[in-house]
């Protein structure tokens, strides 16, 4: 009885072995290709490792960046219910639940390791390497992070770097972007972001099973980001700075025969630095919450009526159109009465007998009063319009979206304000009040396109691209005799805006007065005072720089702009000198810039 | 005593022998890759020297077991079973721990595992046991011997805990129980009983686990729960097995275990090292040799000339297939993960000892088929 038993053991034994046979079968050969590639993935790892990124430098070959080292602290961990988190949050000065999520995110890896904190302190670094050891796959790893040479000066075109944001990272372009990734957030470190980047390198490296490394099997290495060269003289940004002596506004200037930017700032501003070493939320909070809104993009978010720099508008109509001629007199009785309504002139008393001349130099509103009823305002409407005002300029920018400003029309009345165009409303149309409205930038197109002799370009910040978006043909007289009044404005001693007159060369120029509503007579306080305008362009007789400068609160256009506007000018023009001192001395056989240049990455 | 018989030459099982040779070299082999410093860079742990030496240790016991009749083995099991218990209680209290488990026991400078040999001890007393009870075991277990052979030793293994000593012995219970031969009225009580007990000792079972343990459980009903976690030593070990292939990666190229991808790889994943060396095509080889060891087993179960020779041959040949079955099944991501060792291949000194000293029982008794008296 009982050998049966043992030969029906010995059934049992073979069969189960040839389950174990089958199952062998099942993953050695079914399943082997899939496992043997899973042995691979096991063994080795690709580590990217960081492309040092372009640099961004002015006109000039100034470098505008450095590449830093970004220190982070990451943790490698195959179980983090092993790590005590409370000695790990108080070592790395974070908060426990802030570590807690890191560490049990679910699509973590024990193969990858999780970044804890950015932007690390040499102290905290410091403290870190002490503490290491009671945390078995803690490490610093370094980045390339950026730091911001000219601090505030031109942050709002220059940018900053960020960590990818969680919409960003749907975007296909960066969805294969690790989570910490730093890409550009603001101005052109984020409209070049792609250029700048430069190709990740590659490791591949043959690690343990708690993911440390034992040998290197292959390396590529990065490739650096492509350098960019702005339009952009940061002398001209630092002088900027400065003159505004801590006064809200904007000042864009910009190359009239390119439509290169020169120069643009927006004040105040705010240190890119602050975000690329990992800004706290407390910082993010104050830069948002600021009255004075350093994030606001003023050059092309800050929509006003131009004032008085709008009269070159309505003076190149009124001479292209023929309504008047360098003779036409009007008198000035210091305003003028149509119907129950009176229309005054800037100066109580009166300007006299004003001609073309007199008229922009003396910027008299009853002058151009009498030019706007003889236009009309459509006519008035399509210079304004041909010289880019109204609309968008063009401009790149990230993340910053410009404003468009408004040139009305009869016809944008009746559909908008279901009301009729008023002689009343071209009165005041015409010296650029009521419903016109600029942007600073679109100030300095205008300015640029007169400049140049009537070419619209698109303003680019990029050195040597120039796109003509549009053109007017102006009569030579036209153009002569404006440029002959706006240099009048600064160099005539009757003129407003003679704070701007320069001895390095002759500016012409048009002040501009934005009247601030609510404003009682008499008033002192900061926040009822005038914006200022200025446009400007230099040399007068072959200009290389057109400008415009506004700023908040600023009063008459003549006291605060004009001096802005001279001191960008003069800067420009030391600027230019100095390099073209330093072109010749290089051809004395002295280093040559490409060399600093490279001596700078 | 230690006179050589000739008919002990002339009838020695020099089969067995050989396949259990085969086996610890292909182990020592196996060791010794599985435990090579990752890029060959550092010193050669030297776990396969110190299994070499085990190795030679354990053929001088198996000859040494082989040479006394196992008429011995009879009349000393009892003595021999009570010392067994008598080491697990110590262990209980005097024992160093490992892994979160109280196994070993220190000897001056030598540590061994007393369930090791307690397994041999248990298959020896309870084979004597029922040996003498005769025919009565088939119609009435007495109560008595489920006390002392199935319930006390398993509350102390499981104590320590060794579950897998534990496994090892309830199954050894059952296999050696049917050879004797029990009533069908019995098997079917025995049966109800056991549905009907299922949910209680399951509970019992499961609040008796360490934490280790559950997991280990939790991981082999579902390995994608946490393939980082506990699911992990399963999902490596079949990559493992997996990735060799049809004819493996080759001696000394496996990847997994030098490079620490698999835990406890020349213990108990060894065979997963040694199946991504060797292939589909090793893997059956070495199969084929447990298959012959065990057939062989059974057969000198049938042939053995008196009832203790039979059913310490089923006994040894279950003990070897039990491991074999639930190692190979671990290995294989078909049973859970219970710490087991593959017998005769697994580094370990005291298993391969006694395990050797199980196989010279088996010779023993194969050898000895033909004498007729005892002497």
């Amino acid at each position: 009885m009982t050998l049966y038993r043992i030969k029906l053991g010995s059934y049992i034994v073979i069969g189960i072995l040839l389950v174990f046979g089958f199952r062998l079968w099942q993953l050695q050969i079914l399943d082997g290709d899939k496992y043997k590639r899973l042995s691979e993935d096991n063994r080795l790892r690709i580590l990217k490792t960081p492309a040092p990124r372009g640099i961004i430098y002015d006109r000039n070959e100034t470098p505008l960046v450095k590449n830093i080292p970004f220190f982070s602290v990451s943790i490698t961990t195959d179980n983090p219910k092993k790590i005590d988190i409370d000695s790990l949050s108080a070592l790395l000065g974070l908060k426990r639940q802030e570590v807690e999520e890191k560490l049990y995110r679910k699509d973590n890896s024990p193969f990858v390791p999780i970044k804890l904190k950015q932007g690390l302190s040499f102290g905290e670094i410091a403290r870190i390497e002490a503490g290491r050891s009671d945390f078995p796959g803690l490490f610093v790893e370094t980045d390339v992070g950026r730091e911001y040479l000219f601090g505030k000066v031109g942050a709002h075109i220059i940018g900053y770097l960020g960590k990818i944001t969680q919409s960003q990272m749907k975007n296909p372009g960066l969805r294969h972007f690790p989570p910490d990734a730093l890409i550009g957030q603001w101005g052109v470190e984020a409209l070049h972001d792609a250029q700048l980047r430069g190709i990740p390198g590659e490791r591949i490296i043959e690690v343990d099973a708690l993911g440390r490394e034992l040998r290197l099997i292959q390396e590529r290495p990065s490739v650096k980001g492509n350098d960019v060269s702005l339009s952009i003289d940061i002398n001209i940004q630092k002088a900027v700075e400065d003159s505004f002596r801590s006064k809200a506004g904007a000042l864009v200037a910009l190359k009239p025969d390119t439509g290169e930017i020169l120069a643009f700032e927006s004040l105040p501003s705010f240190d890119p630095n602050t975000f690329s070493r990992g800004i706290v939320y407390e910082d993010w909070k104050a830069l948002m919450d600021d009255k004075k809104k350093p994030m606001l993009n003023r050059a092309v978010q800050s929509q006003y009526p131009p004032g008085s720099t709008f009269k070159i508008i309505t003076a190149i109509a009124a001479l292209e159109e023929g309504v008047i001629h360098s003779e036409t007199k009007v008198i000035c009785t210091g305003g003028i009465n149509f119907g129950k309504w009176t229309f005054g002139c800037w100066k109580k008393g009166g300007h006299g007998s004003v001609d073309f001349h007199k008229g922009i130099v003396e910027s008299c509103d009853v002058y151009f009063y009498e030019l706007g009823k003889r236009l009309g305002m459509d006519r008035i409407y399509k210079y304004a319009d041909a010289f880019g005002l109204g609309r968008e300029t063009g401009i790149d920018l990230v993340p910053v979206k410009e404003r468009q400003g408004l040139i009305p029309n009869t016809e944008w009345k009746k559909e908008k304000k279901r009301i009729p165009w008023y002689l009343g409303d071209t009165f005041i149309s015409a010296i650029g009040q009521g419903y016109v409205t600029t942007t600073p930038i679109q100030m300095a197109v205008m300015m640029s396109t007169f400049a140049n002799g009537g070419t619209v370009y698109k303003p680019t910040l990029i050195k040597g691209e120039h796109r003509p978006v549009g053109a007017i043909k102006l009569k030579p007289d036209t153009i002569e005799m404006i440029k002959d009044a706006l240099s009048g404005v600064i160099n005539e001693s009757n003129g407003t805006a003679q704070g701007a007159r320069s001895s390095l060369t002759v500016i012409g120029g048009k002040t501009g007065t934005a009247q601030v509503v609510g404003k009682k007579k008499g008033a002192v306080a900061e926040r009822f005072m005038d914006h200022a305008w200025f446009v400007a362009f230099a040399p007068v007789d072959k200009p290389e720089i057109a400008l415009s400068v506004f700023v908040e609160h600023g009063g008459g256009g003549g006291a605060v702009a004009a001096p802005i506007a001279k001191k960008a000018i003069e800067a420009y023009m030391k600027s230019k000198n100095g390099q073209e001192a330093a072109a010749k001395s290089m051809t004395h056989g002295s280093q040559p810039i490409g060399g600093q240049k490279d001596a700078e990455n | 005593m230690l006179k050589i018989d000739r008919r002990l030459i002339k009838n020695f099982d020099w089969i067995t022998l050989l396949l259990i040779t085969a086996l610890s070299l292909i182990g020592i082999m196996t060791i010794y890759s599985a435990t090579r410093p990752p890029l060959g860079v550092g010193e050669h742990p030297d776990f396969y020297a110190k299994q070499m030496l085990w190795f030679v240790i354990s053929m001088t016991a198996l000859i040494a077991v082989v040479s006394v009749n196992y008429i011995w083995l009879y009349r000393i099991s009892y003595p021999l079973y009570a010392l067994g218990l008598i080491l697990l209680i110590v262990v209980l209290f005097t024992g160093r721990t490992s892994m979160g488990a109280q196994r070993w026991l220190s000897i001056g400078p030598v540590s061994f595992q007393p369930s090791e040999f307690f397994r041999i001890f248990f298959i020896a007393g309870f084979t004597a046991y029922l040996t003498n009870i005769g025919n009565r075991f088939t119609e009435k277990i007495p109560l008595k011997s489920i006390m002392i052979f199935a319930i006390f030793p398993l509350i102390l293994l499981i104590k320590q805990p060794d579950l897998g000593t534990a496994i090892l012995l309830m199954s050894l219970f059952v296999i050696l129980s049917v050879s004797k031969g029990i009533s069908r009225k019995i098997t079917t009580v025995i049966i109800i009983i056991g549905l009907i007990s299922i949910p209680f000792l399951g509970n019992i079972f499961w609040e008796g686990l360490k934490e280790y343990q559950k997991n280990r459980l939790i991981a082999f009903i579902d390995p994608d729960i946490d393939p980082a976690g506990i699911g992990y030593h399963i999902a490596q070990s079949k990559i493992s097995v997996g990735s060799g292939g049809f004819f493996g990666k080759g001696y000394l190229k496996g990847t997994q275990g030098p490079l620490r991808f698999l835990p406890e790889k020349h213990t108990d994943f060894i065979f997963a090292v040694f199946a991504e060396e060797w292939g589909f095509i090793g893997s059956a080889l070495l199969l084929g040799i447990y298959l012959l060891l065990f057939l062989r087993g059974l057969d000198t179960a049938m042939k053995a000339k008196d009832e203790f020779g039979r059913l310490t041959a089923t006994g040894i040949t279950a003990m070897f297939f039990i491991y074999f079955c639930v190692n190979i099944g671990m290995t294989l991501g078909i049973m859970p993960v219970v710490g087991v060792p593959l017998p005769f291949v697994s580094y370990g000194g005291t298993a391969l000892l006694s395990n050797f000293i199980a196989a010279g029982i088996l010779i023993n008794i194969r050898t000895r088929r033909f004498e007729l008296f005892y002497p």
